[in-house]
């Protein structure tokens, strides 16, 4: 999988946990979680849980902390697919 | 300070929404089924009460974030119920920067979301904590359905959950008519709910009070004040009604259903005839007494009741204690029905259940009929005239309810409505 392919995979996953007044569209690499999109800060640990199951990885807590706009989650799930091979 | 009713909603095994519930009640409809799942599990009673959600009901009340991972079904209940009620009342939740500072809810549970706590439970045993997700406290919590009502509506008043087994709905009626009398909330949305399921009702099949021949026959199977009752039949749902001050609903043009006129509630204390899972009778008389004496009535005012009757031989002491209480027997003994012959015993669902059911019978104009006791216990035909006790729905126009549900832990709760006329 691409970079790209991760980037609209993530953007799907994050979809269900928008604010109703945050469109998709508005989602960048940039974007973060909690201060821009307005996602519930318990909502991280559900889209962490969605991530683990679409690839087949798993974050620790140290990721968790770390992940907080999507281009971290995106670092992360790279990192984690490479650890994996 | 005078308290009514300005909306009500229902999630009942006969009928979701107020529109369906009535028309089963109307017409003697049971939502008594039997379940494959309890027959494999091997449970003695196979059929119960659930309510028949729909993915459109579902679609209707909750959000795709909410929707994932929800495996709680007394708090769909119990949302489906306050909100229907919300809006049957003509209000709205309130705008994303302020609550409604007057506003409140209570509404009471026996447990909450039994199935996602099993849920939770194999995922812990097998080492996954962490795969719980972000939402099995508040499934779980007995305060999650007051916490969900609270937070979609907006309401910044009291937000609580009461727990008082069987008598747990019509409590929390009360609870909310004392704090409108008091002053300390305009609006209070009350009721409560129960989840359906093994988990629920697996405690009461192990207690063997619950009917096991019926099995093929459910729609005859939920038998109160009925000569061959044998056991009640497990439920499930959720009822919630608006109360308001008298003032406030005036004020705002609402349709009031009727005056919450008092209520009273006690327990039996386990003493006399009276334990865990009896009701000592002077405890059951003693509270219909209180409540009449806080609706300020005399004892030949009520005309119509609603009774706890759940279908064990417990039904003639619980008529005979109305009639004490009362000073009434034969033909000058109020009309009396019980929802339970249609619904099964909705446990902590049943007082506010049988409260909507109660209450709907001011503006239908009718006394609903109790379904399955053409056989009415013998006992009980001492204390009623036959007349009493209809057998199908009839034409009255009551002025005053009284509604009593009597729980596990020797607890009582009676509640008077009243016809609601314009001054």
């Amino acid at each position: 999988m691409t970079n790209q392919s991760h980037y609209e995979t993530l953007k799907e996953i994050v979809k269900i946990y928008l604010p109703e007044d945050v469109s998709i569209s508005e989602v960048t690499e940039e974007s973060n979680f909690i201060s821009e999109l307005n996602i519930n800060s318990a909502n991280l640990v559900d889209i962490i849980l969605d991530v683990e199951d679409a690839y087949g990885i798993t974050l620790e807590n140290e990721d968790m902390e770390q992940m907080k706009t999507v281009k971290d989650a995106l670092r992360i799930v790279n990192q984690k697919l490479l650890e994996k091979q | 300070m005078r308290v009514v009713i300005t909306g009500l909603g229902v999630c009942a095994p006969n009928g979701v929404g107020l529109t369906n519930f009535t028309h089963s009640l109307k017409y003697g409809i049971c939502g008594i089924s039997f379940h494959q799942e309890l027959a494999d599990l091997g449970f003695g009673c196979q059929i119960a009460g659930k309510p028949e959600i729909t993915d459109f009901d579902m679609d209707n009340n909750f959000t795709p974030l909410e929707r994932k991972g929800l495996n709680s079904s007394g708090l769909v209940y119990g949302f489906i119920a306050g909100a229907e009620a919300w809006a049957d009342a003509g209000l709205k939740p309130m705008g994303k920067d302020k609550p409604d500072w007057d506003s409140g809810v209570i509404f009471g549970t026996g447990i909450l979301g039994t199935d996602k706590f099993r849920e939770s439970i194999h995922l812990i045993d097998s080492k996954k904590t962490r795969r719980l997700g972000s939402t099995s406290v508040m499934q779980t919590m007995a305060s999650g359905i007051s916490a969900y009502l609270g937070g979609k509506l907006g309401l910044g008043n009291q937000i609580t959950t009461n727990s008082s087994a069987c008598a747990t709905g019509t409590e929390a009626i009360i609870l909310g008519m004392e704090r409108i009398r008091s002053r300390k909330a305009k609006i209070m949305l009350v009721g409560s709910c129960s989840d359906s399921g093994p988990y629920i009702w697996g405690g009461f099949d192990a207690m063997r009070i619950l009917p096991t021949q019926y099995n093929s026959d459910p729609l005859r199977a939920s038998r109160p004040m009925s000569a061959t009752a044998a056991g009640f039949v497990p439920g499930s749902g959720a009822g919630a009604l608006v109360l308001e001050s008298l003032d406030h609903a005036m004020a705002r043009g609402a349709t009031i259903y009727a005056e919450v006129l008092g209520g009273a509630v006690n327990s039996g204390g386990q003493r006399g005839n009276g334990s865990m899972t009896a009701p000592n009778s002077e405890g059951v008389q003693r509270c219909i007494q209180a409540a009449l004496s806080d609706a300020n009535l005399n004892k030949n005012e009520i005309d119509v009741i609603n009774g706890h009757l759940t279908a064990t031989s417990k039904d003639a002491d619980e008529i005979s204690n109305w009639s004490k209480a009362l000073g009434r027997s034969g033909k000058d003994f109020p009309y009396i029905n019980t929802t339970k012959s249609l619904v099964g015993h909705c446990l902590a669902a049943s007082g506010s259940v049988e409260a909507v059911a109660s209450v709907l019978q001011f503006k239908e104009e009718m006394v609903f009929g109790n379904s399955n006791c053409d056989d009415l216990h013998p006992e009980i035909l001492k204390r009623v005239d036959v007349t009493k006790i209809p057998l199908k729905t009839i034409s009255y126009n009551p002025n005053m309810i009284a509604k009593a549900s009597f729980g596990f832990g020797d607890v009582n709760a009676c509640i008077i409505f009243k016809a609601y006329k314009p001054d």
